[in-house]
């Protein structure tokens, strides 16, 4: 028969749905542009530069690893770019671009390619990195600038940038994070500049808003799901309601929220799907978890921050709770003893 | 409101699931083709055992195989003419069965009592059971279980719950849809026969929600009887037996179980109207409706006699219209895919689907990314990331823990799956070998 030739026989399903890895990376790179553009508006063109340069080396170290591991080079589904982006936003402003290339280079390398590449990294690649920076270079790790309103416009050098904190007049605030000044009593910036990112920070954690924005986008369009981020931001206000400096206070909670590194952990790190629980309930678990752990850290720590080191380590939990937590089976019976 | 299950997806939903071809094409009957095969097997359980020779004259509706077992039913001719040839010939399930061809004399010269209207009022529920077998009837779904096996349940398994699948959630599909609208009549009869048979006080008719037409149909034609119709979310795999229970009772049939322990029979549509005709009219299950569809010149919903070739099937419709990747009997989903025309229309072919290269994909397969979409999706309430890895391994015994033989290999998984990973066709694979290491060790 006309056009019967040559058919191909495989078992069903016999069609596919349009999803793919690329459209995943890139949603979440989507969700990630209102922060990184909040970020370039209060600190600078620089930083675009330094989240550009984490982007192309983690691109270009995940080519050369699977060239040396002889694998297929994937560099096209963009994990590789949104690891990067990723490890940009949680670099200071300032940093100078060999601490980008280097981070990059450990995120792809060591934590992601040698475990095995896509999917297979035990613990989210950026933070790792962020980690073994922020162990390798504390202080270029810790050295925040001053947000300062549309100096997307002329600043393009970071000296400038931080000396601009003495000539910043009325729009500048200090170089302290709102939970450095918390955590030291100083003077805290407002709680609503705190939300919308007029605060010093890592690029990418300065404005709650559009970090809140890009998770909404990331919920309805299915990618993540609810669980983590509304249990991890839940716990940590509800132990820094009882437990914060102020106990009682809901200011404080506003700024243990909107303040440190938990939206950006909360909804774009902690939800990674490799590192991340796979049964919703699972999720919940890891949610308090990270919740309790960034709690400890910034209430008991000697830094303000935590939000790394608790999702790291609750990372490690992940296969212990992917094995003691299944989903509920249809028609489960009981087992006949 | 909309009944549902857990899980599940929405399959070409961009293409309206691939039905907008069919669905307003009324019913038409195929003149029955010049020679027909009828094989032995078109049903789950025993094959039929043949009672005539090459050379015989046979009648339409005429027995031509005898059921062999409990499990099994007979088949009868779907036109008059003569006995050519019994022999193996290819079927749908990809082994060839034997099969008995006959060649159509064109007379339709039926068998006594052929489309003869009888009075059943009278008869008690085993006359009527045993009528079933004899009529050759099997769930008309794709999963051809006998269906009076189905409607004798032990003494101590009291049904409550009798539903008539009609939720035809298979994209492409449209068969059901027509019937409801076309043998509504037919469908609420065979329901309240089988109402009598089992005992049960009113029957279900569940409908997915995209089928507007058709359950105002039928809701009007069930006006003062004990039937109820229920709508369904669209969601696939709605139809699925066992997802339709809890979409409808909230019961869930047990791990390894039949719906008939949780007290629920299903039948499918088609089956309802077979039931009727083959215990009313005195018609053996010898047609059905087939939906041809994809690249086929003319999308059709058709009345074929059981036997047809699909070759005869597809030029009845005007041939393909480009080159064709795949043919699959059934839906895109759950269908089986075909190497070849020359197999047999059987009592379980709901669709004859043609693919060309735009929906007959064969992405390449990447790393599992853990995104869990899969796990989402699963109607069975299964991790497929976690199984697939350990077939993949070989290691079967830990699949196993995973409850991989409780999948029901709807393809939900796969087909939502971003990485392209083959999970439902690696779930086969460990079943079938399960199922091999299980005989191996009985046999010990």
């Amino acid at each position: 028969m006309e056009y019967f030739d040559k058919v191909k026989v495989t078992a069903a399903p016999h069609v596919r749905s349009t999803n793919s890895v690329t459209g995943v990376m890139t949603s979440v790179m989507i969700a990630l542009i209102p922060a990184l553009a909040v970020g370039v508006y209060y600190f600078g063109l620089y930083s675009l530069i330094v989240v550009l340069v984490c982007m192309l080396s983690a691109m270009a170290f995940e080519a050369l690893a699977q060239v040396l591991l002889k694998r297929k080079i994937s560099i096209l589904d963009m994990s590789a770019a949104l690891t990067g982006m990723l490890l940009g936003m949680n670099l200071p402003p300032t940093v100078p671009l060999w601490l980008p290339v280097i981070g990059a280079g450990f995120a792809v390398v060591i934590v992601k390619q040698l475990f095995g590449g896509l999917g297979q990294n035990f613990m989210n690649p950026a933070l790792g990195a962020r980690a073994f920076l922020l162990a390798s270079w504390p202080a270029l790790m810790t050295k925040f600038s001053p947000a300062i309103a549309g100096s997307w416009r002329s600043i393009l050098v970071p000296d400038a940038l931080t000396s601009a904190s003495v000539s910043g007049g009325a729009d500048a605030v200090s170089g302290a994070t709102p939970l450095q000044a918390l955590a030291a009593g100083s003077n805290l910036p407002g709680l609503w500049n705190t939300f919308i990112g007029n605060v010093s920070g890592v690029i990418g954690e300065a404005s709650a808003a559009a970090l809140l924005l890009g998770g909404v986008y990331l919920i309805i369009r299915k990618i993540i799901t609810w669980h983590v981020p509304v249990t991890y931001i839940g716990t940590v206000a509800i132990l820094t309601f009882f437990l914060g400096k102020n106990s009682f206070d809901l200011m404080t909670v506003g700024y243990h929220v909107f303040g440190g590194g938990l939206m950006l952990g909360a909804i774009f790190m902690a939800t990674d799907y490799s590192s991340s629980p796979i049964d919703s309930k699972a999720k919940v678990v890891y949610g308090i978890g990270c919740g309790i752990l960034t709690a400890v850290f910034r209430l008991f720590g000697p830094t303000a921050e935590g939000v790394s080191y608790a999702i790291l380590i609750m990372n490690l939990v992940v296969p212990l709770l992917d094995k003691a937590i299944t989903p509920k089976l249809y028609g489960e019976v009981k087992v006949k003893s | 409101m909309n009944l549902s299950f857990k899980g599940g997806i929405h399959p070409l939903s961009s293409i309206h699931h691939g039905k907008y071809l069919t669905e307003k094409a009324a019913l038409e009957v195929m003149p029955a083709p010049k020679v027909l095969s009828f094989p032995i097997s078109q049903h789950i359980g025993a094959p039929a055992k043949p009672i005539v020779e090459v050379g015989d004259r046979v009648l339409m509706g005429q027995k031509i195989a005898e059921a062999a077992a409990f499990v099994s039913v007979p088949v009868h001719s779907s036109v008059s003419g003569t006995v050519t040839e019994i022999a193996q010939k290819s079927h749908i399930l990809g082994r060839p069965v034997l099969s008995i061809v006959v060649e159509n004399d064109f007379k339709d010269e039926k068998v006594p009592g052929f489309g003869e209207t009888r009075d059943i009022s009278k008869l008690d529920k085993k006359e009527l059971v045993g009528m079933i077998q004899e009529g050759g009837i099997v769930g008309m779904g794709g999963a051809t279980f006998p269906t009076h096996v189905k409607l004798s349940p032990p003494d101590d398994k009291p049904i409550d719950y009798l539903i008539v699948n009609a939720a035809e959630c298979e994209p492409f599909l449209t068969a059901d849809h027509r019937a409801l609208l076309e043998k509504t009549d037919d469908i609420v009869k065979g329901l309240q026969v089988v109402m009598k048979i089992l005992g049960v006080q009113r029957g279900i008719i569940g409908i997915e929600n995209n089928k507007k037409d058709a359950i105002a149909k039928v809701r009007t034609a069930v006006k003062g009887l004990p039937i109820t119709v229920k709508t369904l979310r669209v969601k696939y795999p709605q139809g699925g037996e066992k997802q339709l229970i809890q979409a409808i009772t909230k019961r869930e049939v047990p791990s390894g179980g039949l719906p008939m322990d949780i007290g629920a029979v299903v039948l499918n549509t088609s089956t309802c109207i077979a039931i009727y005709q083959a215990l009313v009219k005195q018609i053996p299950l010898i047609e059905r409706i087939v939906t041809v569809t994809g690249i086929v010149k003319k999308p059709s919903n058709l009345i074929v006699r059981v036997g047809t070739s699909f070759e005869d099937v597809c030029e009845y419709v005007g041939g393909f219209t480009e080159h064709v990747e795949k043919l699959i009997t059934g839906g895109p989903m759950m269908g089986i895919a075909q190497y070849s025309l020359d197999v047999s229309v059987i009592k379980g072919t709901s669709g004859i689907l043609a693919l060309g290269k735009e929906l007959a994909v064969f992405p390449p397969q990447v790393n599992c990314i853990r995104c869990t979409r899969c796990v989402q999706a699963c109607p069975a309430g299964l991790l497929p990331l976690t199984m697939n890895q350990h077939i993949l391994r070989a290691d079967y015994e830990t699949a196993e823990k995973y409850h991989v033989m409780d999948c029901i290999e709807c393809g939900a998984c796969s087909y939502i799956c971003p990485s392209n990973r083959y999970l439902t066709q690696s779930f086969k694979l460990g079943k079938m070998q399960i199922l091999k290491q299980r005989k191996a060790q009985s046999a010990k």
